[in-house]
This record gives structure tokens, C-alpha cells and sequence, in this order.
């Protein structure tokens, strides 16, 4: 169970401020989503906690900043699923999920039986035990993200950080992908933070939302306070009607302001 | 189990083959590879100008066993073999198996299919340091060993840390891009003064030009004494780099989140490789081909995972060079080709063949 604490963070490209001032606490087994119009600044916030760029300010996980670790001891706090993970062709899924185990061994280290057996349960949970032989550029979609899912699983890591987890998947795969890393920080008490741009999605399985516009938090708290009308039209230029579901959830759905003009007819 | 009584729980079995899927090195494949490295081998040793038999030949390398020493081998037959036709041999198992090695592992911390130990102008340097020496220092030493070849080490050593310190200032691109175009720029550069100094001295320019080609001339085993060291160290630290090259295949960015410094096994890949590429060019010349064509060869074969593809190549690179080597001073005897020319001429259209009739998306 770990806590993750971002104060004052501010990140730039070059000279180009993407994030600022952000402060931010995320509790031990929380979910929490960052929204916000492209550009936000949500990738970039998941970067710099695995540490994939340089920030000011001071990032923390159980109290240890991010920045006094190594690499190894970073890897083994955190792992993060991308939102495109490369995965080199003719790599099998064991072999790319075994890279996983990295951050447990030394550099001209070798993988052990214990690192088999952790790979080999999580590929029986995630049901990619089957496919354990076949060559990555042999799945589909959504047995990639699980792949993926795998990869980041088997570093055995309390935070784990997901970017975009449901971009270019079906409906059903969405569902299927979210339920499973619902499933999984209950089971294993992960600290969850992922990048979500789907609302609706984020409004039912996060426990909090952290609205980010233009690099800035303007918003944090639960989907029925963060998901309002109002908010979503003024920061995402939209019109959408807010539902309440399942009680504490939240759909969002967008709705066309103007009925469209019959053909040949000319709008003043 | 019973002990006083109780039942102890039983210990879990221990689970075979876990994990399906994972790179193993096939057996098959390390055994042909030693068999094409030991038939490469005799051929070599057995083809020659002076006619020696495989009897003798086995004769001549029992002879300093103790148990079998009364040897009935001819002295001048032995001497052939001894100081000219086995160093040769072992020279060109050498080099062809560092160029392989080394070719693979440029192709794994560059994921650039077409990297070869060359890329970061290691022949470029070694052509300048070599033509240098050659032009303007004919048949000196220094501290007894022939200048040329220490020219070359030396002149492939700086070409390779030039582009390495030219590619880290580059910022704005992708790291290895970075480098590889560095390479490409210090390339040029050596080129053109080679060139240069080639084209103003001109009463040098043959042996110059065979320099560049490659060849195994040696006589008696000063050259495998030279090189061996930088390649046993060299190949056994590309060696114990293969999971970390299978790693760096996700990308700079994944790999790092897993905790590797992809920046520092590229490093520490570079320098090894570099250290056993000068060494053999400094010896043999800037033989071509060999660390392209033997890597992506066995990849076709067998697979991708540098588990895999470096320890293979080791062999097949050693067996083939030794092959083109035979092949070299054999084709037009008297006259010896260079083996540029032969590992280009059989290696190219073999290539080609294994390409064709395999699955070229393995590359």
C-alpha cells in the first residue's frame, strides 16, 4: 500500500511549460484518473513520476522522493503501462512479459525460478497463458493491452501508472481491460493513477478525478463533483449531459447543440 | 509422508518448462555451427599450395601431446602447418567471429537492422590511421610491433569515441539517431582525408588498397596473439549483455521505466564491441559483409533473441570467415583475391537465398 505526493510540480519541454504548480496526493489502493482536454498535461504528469522526464518540485512515493532513487529501486515502486507500448515483433509474450522482472535483477543478472513463477501466475491471472508462446505481432488489441498490463504486473510494483488504457480498443475490451485493473488493485492493493480522456469510464471506475487544463488542476475529487455540466462545457467546450449511475458513477454524454439544416437551405 | 504421526504437506513438485515461449539457443544450431566452424577449419588447414595430407595434418597436431610424441610428420610439412596454415586459420576464426559478434550487437543497441560494426566510422578511422602510417612512416615499429596495424587501432578507436562524443551533444533527436548520424559525419570526414593522402601518395596507393580490402596474411602467430586478448574480452562482455539486448528492444523510454540505463549498456556495448572491432581491423584490414550478413543470417534461421543470435554468430561468423578466407587464396592461386571481395561475392547471393526461402519478417 503506498501513497503518492506531488508538491509544486512544474514541468516544461524546452522552454515550454506543459505543467505547473501541481499538487497533488494520491492514498495508498486509490484509483485516481487525470482528465482533461488534449493537451492537459495528463501523460506528462504519469512521465515525470516514473521519472521519463525532469521536473521541478518534489515527487514522492511513500514519503521517498522520486529523485534520490535508483533506477531499479524507481522500477520497483512503479510501474507504467504506455499508451502505445512497443512491442517488438517476433518477441513472445512470456519473453516480453519476463522483462518485466528487470528491476529484481542486477545488471549481468539472469532470470531465476522465482522470477518463472511470478511471470507464469500472472499470465494464468491474465489469462494469457495460452498464448505464452506467440509472437507479440500475433495479438489482437486487447490482448496486447493485457500484455502490457503483464509486463508492468511482473515488476511487482505497488504504484501503477496507465496511460490512456482504453484508447483504440473495442467496447467490450475497454470493459474487460478496466475491470481487470479494478480487479487487480483490489487484489494486490495497487495504488492506481492513469490518463483517461473517455469520461464516462473515468467517472465510474476512478474513485477520483483530477481535472487538468492547460497544465493547471482546476479541478480534484469524486465524479459526481468534478463531472458537472458546467465544469465539462466551460474546460472541454462541449455540450454533454452528466447521468448518475450506479450511484456514485457518472456517464457522460455528449449532445448536439444544433440540429443540423436541411439540405439547401441557407443559415443566416 | 509420515514422520511421528503427522502428515507433512507435500513439497510442490517442481514445475518443468514453466514458461513456454522463452529464447533458448538450439542445440541443433550450436552443434551444426561447431561442426561448420570445425569443417571450415580443416579445409583451411588442409587446402595450400604444398600438398599435405589429412593424416599428416592430424599427425602434426598430436605431435605436441606427450603420449603421442614420436610424430613421423615431415619437419618442412610441419612448419607449413605450424607457422603458416593453422594461425591462419585461427586468425580468421577470430576476426570473423569478433566482426559477427560485434555486428550483432551494434544491430542490438542501435534497433537498426542495417548496423554493422562500421557505423560509428570504426573502418574509416582504421583505413585513415592505416593509410597514415603507411604513407608517412613505410616499415617503422614502435616498441617492436609494426606501426600500421597500431595505426589502424588507434584511428578506428578515435573515429568510434569522435562520433560518440559528437552524438551525445546532439539533443532534439532520438539518442541513437543522434549517434548513428555522428558516425556517418566522422565517416566522411576520415574518408576524405584518406582519400586525399591516398590520391597524393600515389607510389603507395596499392598497398594502401589491399589494406582496405582485408586480408589474413600472416606468418607464424604474432597477429592471433595481438588480437586475442581484445576479442576474448570483447566477445565476453557483448556475451553477457544478451538479455539487456533483448530489453533494449522496447525502446529507450520502456526500458528505462524497467529500471535499465539504456544510455549506459549502449555505452558499455560500444566500447567492447569497438575494443575487439579495432583490434581485428587493425590485423586483417576492413573486411566488409561479415558483421551484417552472418547476424541477420541466423536471425532468418533461428530467431530473434540476442540470447540467441550473438552466441550463433560467434560460431557461424568464425566458420564462414575462415571459409571466404580458404576460398580467397585458393580461387585464383597463385595470386591471393581479397577477402572483401569474397565475403561480398558468397556472402551477398547466400544472404539472398537464406532471405527468400525464410520468413524476411524476421529481420
Amino acid at each position: 500500500m503506498t501513497k503518492v505526493e506531488l508538491r509544486g510540480v512544474g514541468i516544461a519541454y524546452e522552454s515550454e511549460v506543459v505543467v505547473s504548480e501541481l499538487d497533488l496526493t494520491v492514498s495508498s489502493g486509490e484509483w485516481l484518473a487525470l482528465i482533461g482536454p488534449n493537451g492537459a498535461g495528463k501523460t506528462t504528469i504519469l512521465r515525470a513520476i516514473a521519472r521519463l522526464v525532469s521536473y521541478q518540485g518534489e515527487i514522492q512515493i511513500d514519503g521517498k522522493a522520486v529523485h534520490n532513487l535508483t533506477g531499479r529501486e524507481l522500477a520497483r515502486r512503479v510501474a507504467m503501462v504506455m499508451q502505445e507500448p512497443h512491442m517488438p515483433d517476433g518477441m513472445s509474450v512470456s519473453q516480453y512479459v519476463l522483462l518485466g522482472r528487470s528491476p529484481h535483477l542486477t545488471y549481468f543478472g539472469k532470470e531465476g525460478r522465482t522470477d518463472h513463477r511470478v511471470v507464469a501466475d500472472i499470465l494464468e491471472r491474465l489469462s494469457l497463458d495460452r498464448l505464452a508462446a506467440r509472437p507479440l505481432d500475433h495479438l489482437s488489441g486487447g490482448e496486447r493491452q493485457r500484455a502490457a498490463i503483464a509486463r508492468a504486473l511482473a515488476q511487482q510494483a505497488p504504484v501503477l501508472l496507465v496511460d490512456e488504457p482504453t484508447s483504440s480498443l473495442d467496447v467490450g475490451r475497454q470493459q474487460e481491460v478496466l475491470e481487470l485493473i479494478d480487479a487487480l488493485r483490489a487484489e494486490q492493493g495497487l495504488t492506481v493513477i492513469a490518463a483517461m480522456h473517455e469520461l464516462t469510464l473515468a467517472g465510474q471506475y476512478a474513485d477520483r478525478l483530477a481535472l487538468l487544463v492547460g497544465g493547471k488542476l482546476v479541478a480534484v475529487g469524486a465524479p459526481a463533483d468534478v463531472l458537472t455540466e458546467p465544469a465539462i462545457a466551460i474546460h472541454y467546450h462541449a455540450h454533454v449531459r452528466v447521468l448518475s449511475l450506479n450511484g456514485s458513477g457518472r456517464a457522460v454524454v455528449p449532445v448536439r447543440s444544433h440540429l443540423p439544416s436541411p439540405p439547401g437551405e441557407v443559415v443566416p | 509422508m509420515l514422520i511421528l504421526g503427522r502428515r507433512l504437506p507435500a513439497p510442490p513438485a517442481p514445475p518443468l518448462a514453466l514458461l513456454q515461449g522463452l529464447p533458448r539457443l538450439p542445440w541443433v544450431w550450436a552443434v551444426a555451427g561447431l561442426a561448420a566452424l570445425l569443417g571450415a577449419a580443416t579445409l583451411g588447414v588442409l587446402v595450400g599450395p604444398v600438398h599435405i595430407g589429412l593424416g599428416t595434418v592430424v599427425q602434426a597436431l598430436l605431435a605436441p601431446i606427450p603420449w603421442f610424441g614420436a610424430s613421423s610428420v615431415d619437419p618442412s610439412q610441419a612448419s607449413i602447418l605450424w607457422s603458416l596454415r593453422i594461425p591462419r586459420v585461427v586468425l580468421g576464426a577470430l576476426v570473423g567471429g569478433m566482426l559477427a559478434t560485434a555486428g550483432a550487437a551494434y544491430q542490438g543497441v542501435f534497433r537498426n537492422p542495417l548496423a554493422d560494426p562500421y557505423l560509428l566510422g570504426a573502418a574509416a578511422g582504421a583505413n585513415l590511421g592505416a593509410t597514415l602510417a603507411i604513407a608517412f612512416a613505410p616499415g617503422s615499429s614502435l616498441i617492436g610491433v609494426n606501426l600500421v596495424p597500431l595505426a589502424g587501432f588507434v584511428g578506428a578507436a578515435l573515429a568510434v569515441a569522435g562520433a560518440y562524443a559528437l552524438g551525445r551533444t546532439v539533443t532534439g533527436l532520438r539518442n541513437t539517431i543522434g549517434l548513428i548520424l555522428a558516425g556517418v559525419a566522422i565517416a566522411a570526414f576520415f574518408n576524405a582525408i584518406q582519400t586525399y593522402i591516398q590520391q597524393a601518395q600515389t607510389n603507395n596507393i596499392r598497398q594502401v588498397y589491399s589494406w582496405i580490402l582485408g586480408r589474413l596474411v600472416t606468418a607464424g602467430w604474432d597477429g592471433v596473439l595481438l588480437v586475442l586478448p581484445y576479442v576474448a574480452i570483447s566477445v565476453a562482455v557483448i556475451l553477457l549483455h544478451r538479455r539487456l539486448l533483448d530489453a533494449l528492444s522496447v525502446g529507450d523510454e520502456e526500458v528505462t521505466s524497467l529500471g535499465i540505463s539504456a544510455r549506459r549498456v549502449r555505452l558499455i556495448v560500444v566500447v567492447a564491441a569497438t575494443l575487439g572491432t579495432a583490434a581485428v581491423v587493425a590485423i586483417a584490414g576492413t573486411i566488409a559483409f561479415v558483421g551484417i550478413i552472418i547476424p541477420h543470417t541466423v536471425r532468418l534461421l533461428v530467431g530473434r533473441s540476442y540470447r540467441v543470435v550473438i552466441p550463433l554468430s560467434l560460431l557461424f561468423g568464425a566458420a564462414f570467415l575462415v571459409l571466404a578466407d580458404t576460398a580467397a587464396r585458393t580461387v585464383a592461386a597463385p595470386a591471393e583475391l581479397p577477402i572483401g571481395v569474397i565475403t561480398a561475392f558468397i556472402g551477398a547471393p547466400f544472404f539472398i537465398v537464406v532471405m527468400r526461402s525464410t520468413r524476411a519478417a524476421a529481420l
